[in-house]
């Protein structure tokens, strides 16, 4: 499946920039991700931790930053395996461009799952894929915006808010501000 | 006033008692001493190569008795096809090896590479874990759509096949130009594509294997839920492993329905034996629902387009098709003979068609393997012609059942020799479509229609008609259409000294009532009460030799080898007879359980030739041998040909779509009816099972090969709500002309001829409701298609 979306950030494209390629960020931004070490060349190992309709599985895999095109664009992927649970993998080219007021970011995202995971949650991949990429850039947007004033991001749930959530809003900002 | 025993009455199936009170004994009901547990590492990609599989970590973990790849294997044999079918330019089919274990690549999801045995089967679970996060398997492009399979020669499921063609079969590929011929001056073509959408078997049990091997004796045991014991011996021991037959035992206990998908050996079955061996101590398996969803062989899936030439009157002149089948990753035993000469043979239905031409090509994906699922072959022939006359009506205005009728043959026709090779030895084609009109009265269906207008739904009707070629046998015509195996059968008759009888009978029965007719047609043969015949069947230890259950042979071919048994105990009770009685033997003549001298009342009772036959204390032993006990193999002549005619009404919500299966008639000519009870409920699953087809049931993969209805939240079975009350007739009977018995075989018939007739209601349905722009919707008719097809 893909999808695509649009997202408007309030802040400076080199913030934007920079943050994408923050491993911190990046862990902070996966749904579900419980660790994750290594850099942008060689990739981030990570662990994630996700229910899949019936099934949940604690998947192990590779995060990866490729195509990178300083400042305007670059594709993140990642592919894990759960074990029994099956294969989850996907990626989202992700592309940035300065707006009035901060940067407008782009995405086409494509997920695929495989294994039991494919076999007992089919009906609801779809939806489960626009979920963690909508959760994905949400917790991003959250991240590198001005702590205030904006609106909640919209589809954060529970595990979300406990993890990071809107606790953690504008904090990389805060960071490197 | 209907019979209460013996032939033609509705006895109650004796199996029954075991199956709903809980006793039966299946497979897995059977605990072993010292047993251990397989547990299979299936791939989760559709298509890779296997790059790596590190044992180490598996092997060291607690229980684990043995580690097996598919290295372990390779050196022995494959599990073959057991049909040979050539191209249309001479070439015999491709046939890649199929594995116990997948070895180098993975051709499908859930493709067993690697398995584990141990102690418990948490532990063999645990490590099979453990071996698939230790293997390293690149995926490569799935081929999952047949066109593109064909299309595209850089991706193939099998390296050594560049088109993923297994075959492109003409039949007959001598008729083709006359048949193009005809199809050119046809006044009016008429053409239809459609697919027969695929199928998961979903039998109640999943399959299970269970390997035993003696050390001490050299002797190996196979448990396993089969539907043929003796040709999975043939099979495992003589093609896959390399074990003498007479060192191999298989039993097949109470099987959970088949369908079909328990015909097949499947590699579980020799990793079980060859574990066992190699520990000493027995090796089970039992799959997983899930599975059962990604490893039993799948049933139909064509992808057809069919043309018909006719008169504008509706005269049928000549029946083209294309059809591209998918066979999956590997060739299971009959997916080669499904496609084809189960198929393209029945092309010309229970009609007069001077001019058939079938081509089939099939095609290698990474998929499960298909084979054959009840009524295999001819549902796909059956639903293909009975809906392209369909359309030829509503394109021509002509009335569906008159059309049939001037199309089909006559009484006075038989035998008849059909376009596509078969020879129709008898039946009344007619006389079930008059019947099964007046069953569905026909004639009120427009009042029926405006009763359901008031309450908001369209109603329609749709009629098919069916026949089949089944009793699969006769081994002199499979052997000329490219059958690697002979199919007859085989039953041993013993009387025991008390008179009462074990049959050792070559059928399987999983679910259909053998045990029951089977002592029934002895019953009457030999005058003594049914409840003195036992039926023995599913044990290569027991039965003398049999090639099991499926294509309606049980009673057409293993009843017919156990009539002849038993006509073989009566001769030899005559012999007796003559003896004890002081007679000539021709003078002997057997009618009631009572063997008499012919004009006398000297008689002797079944009973007392039996017990003389065992304490032969004054026989003449240079004529006249001790012992009641008879063998007899039968191969038949011919196929048998049931038929019928089937009315289905529905109703049809326009504002979602849902489709209502409200009637459903069956008229069927099966020849002689032995057990009228078992018959209709094998109609009843049949019609259902072709329900759920129609309306429900399909297999989805995705673009990469996941199975995305890999279990019952996303794959519907036909539930209870879905079917309607079976109306259901056998009484139009033209006995089979070539078995004594005079039986046809009912077990498919609901299947092949139920489909058609539930998608011809759906469309007249909306073409009443004005939606004339539908002409067809693809199987399941779905409430989301026909919500689609409604709205264009």
């Amino acid at each position: 499946m893909k999808l695509t979306d649009t997202r408007e950030i309030k802040a400076d494209p080199k913030v934007v920039w920079d943050a994408i390629l923050n491993p911190e960020v990046l862990k902070a931004c996966i749904p579900g991700c419980e660790s994750m070490s290594g850099s942008v060349a060689e990739g981030y190992e990570a662990v994630v931790k996700q229910k899949v309709g019936p099934v949940s599985a604690t998947f192990t895999g590779l995060v990866q930053l490729s195509d990178i095109v300083e400042g305007r664009s670059l594709r993140i992927s990642g592919e894990g395996k759960g074990g029994v649970a099956g294969f989850a993998k996907g990626g989202a080219n992700v592309a940035f461009e300065p707006i009035e007021g901060g940067t407008r970011l782009t995405y086409e995202a494509e997920a695929n799952v495989g294994g039991k995971i494919a076999q007992l949650g089919s009906r609801i991949i779809d939806s489960f894929a626009k979920k963690l990429a909508d959760e994905f850039f949400a917790r991003f947007q959250a991240a590198v915006e001005e702590p205030e004033p904006e609106p909640e991001p919209e589809h954060v749930t529970e595990e979300a808010v406990a993890d990071s959530g809107e606790k953690k809003k504008g904090w990389f900002k805060r960071l490197i501000g | 006033m209907p019979k209460d025993h013996g032939i033609g009455a509705s006895s109650k199936r004796r199996e029954d008692v075991r199956f709903l009170t809980g006793r039966g004994v299946y497979t897995d009901d059977m605990a072993l001493h010292g047993q251990t547990y397989a547990v299979f590492v299936r791939s989760t990609v559709a298509h890779g190569r296997i790059k790596s599989i590190k044992t180490a970590n598996a092997a060291g973990m607690p229980g684990v008795l043995a580690v097996f790849t598919g290295e372990d294997f390779k050196d022995v044999g494959g599990n073959p096809a057991g049909w040979l079918i050539n191209s249309r330019d001479g070439t015999p089919m491709r046939e890649p090896k199929r594995p116990v274990l997948a070895y180098s690549k993975v051709r499908h999801v859930g493709d067993a590479y690697a398995a584990v045995v141990a102690e418990t089967y948490a532990q063999a679970r645990d490590a099979a874990e453990q071996l698939a996060a230790d293997s390293e398997i690149e995926e490569l492009p799935a081929i999952i759509d047949m066109k593109a399979a064909v299309a595209d020669p850089s991706n193939r499921v099998h390296d050594e096949i560049p088109d993923n063609l297994c075959f492109d079969w003409g039949w007959i590929e001598d008729n083709r130009a006359a048949v193009d011929a005809a199809m050119k001056a046809a006044p009016h073509v008429v053409t239809l594509e459609l697919v027969n959408n695929r199928l998961v078997p979903n039998a109640m049990e999943p399959r299970a294997s269970i390997g035993e091997y003696n050390p001490g004796t050299g002797d190996y045991k196979l448990t396993t839920t089969s539907q043929n014991p003796h040709l999975t011996r043939l099979l495992v021991a003589a093609f896959v492993l390399g074990i003498p037959e007479n060192k191999l035992q298989v039993v097949a206990p109470d099987v959970g329905g088949g369908f079909g998908s328990k015909i097949y050996h499947y590699g579980e079955e020799a990793l079980v034996l060859a574990a066992a061996k190699k520990l000493g101590r027995p090796v089970r398996w039992t799959a997983e629902r899930s599975e059962s969803f990604l490893t039993d062989a799948h049933g139909r899936d064509h992808v057809t387009k069919i043309e018909l030439g006719c008169t504008k009157d509706g005269q049928i002149l000549a029946i083209r098709t294309e059809t591209l089948a998918n066979v999956g990753a590997y060739l299971s035993n009959f997916s080669t003979a499904t496609p084809t000469f189960l198929h393209g043979t029945l092309m010309a239905g229970p009609y007069k068609v001077p001019h058939v031409y079938v081509n089939v090509k099939t095609v290698f994906t990474n998929t499960a393997p298909v084979d054959a699922y009840r009524g295999a072959g001819r549902p796909e022939a059956t639903y293909s012609l009975e809906r392209v006359i369909d359309k030829m009506c509503r394109e021509l205005n002509l009335d569906p059942f008159e059309v049939r009728r001037k199309n089909l043959l006559t009484p006075d026709q038989f035998p008849y020799t059909t376009p596509v090779g078969l020879v129709y030895d008898t039946g009344n084609y007619q006389a079930t479509l008059d019947r099964v009109m007046a069953m569905a009265d026909v004639a009120g269906f427009e009042k029926r229609a405006a009763e359901s207008k008031k309450r908001g739904k369209l109603r329609g009707m749709g009629l098919s008609t069916w026949i089949e070629a089944c009793g699969i046998a006769p081994s002199h015509l499979v052997g000329v259409l490219g059958s690697r195996v002979g199919l007859y059968d085989a039953a041993t008759v013993r009387v025991n000294a008390t008179g009462n009888i074990s049959v050792m009978t070559g059928a399987h029965s999983h679910g259909q009532g053998h045990e029951t007719v089977f002592a029934q047609i002895v019953a009457e043969k030999l005058g003594i009460p049914e409840s003195s015949v036992e039926i023995v069947h599913g044990d290569t230890a027991k039965i003398p030799f049999g090639m099991g259950s499926y294509g309606s042979r049980s009673l057409a071919v293993c009843g017919t080898a156990m009539a002849k048994a038993v006509d073989k105990i009566i001769a030899k009770g005559k012999k007796i007879a003559a003896h004890m009685l002081e007679a000539s033997e021709g003078d002997i003549t057997f009618e009631n359980g009572k063997f008499q001298v012919a004009g006398t009342d000297k008689a002797k009772t079944f009973g007392e030739i039996a017990f003389s036959a065992y304490v032969p204390h004054n026989y003449p032993l240079e004529t006249l041998e001790p012992g009641l006990e008879e063998t007899a193999f039968y191969d038949p002549a011919n196929f048998t040909y049931p038929a019928g005619a089937y009315i289905c009404e529905v109703e049809v919500d326009e504002g979602t779509g849902k489709v209502d299966v409200v009637a459903f008639h069956c008229a069927d000519d099966f020849g002689n009816v032995m057990n009228p009870m078992i018959v209709e409920g094998q109609v009843h699953g049949g019609v259902g099972q072709g329900i759920g087809q129609a309306l429900c049931e399909f297999t989805a993969y995705d673009e990469t090969g996941q199975l995305l209805t890999g279990s019952y939240m996303d794959y519907p079975m036909p539930r209870a709500e879905d079917v309607p009350f079976y109306n259901v007739d056998y009484s139009c009977q033209t006995p089979c002309t070539h078995n004594p018995l005079g039986v046809k075989g009912c077990g498919e018939a609901g299947a092949i001829g139920s489909p058609p007739a539930v998608v011809n209601a759906v469309i007249d349905a909306l073409h009443r409701g004005g939606h004339t722009h539908v002409t067809h919707i693809d199987m399941p008719v779905s409430p989301s298609r026909v919500w689609s097809a409604i709205n264009g």
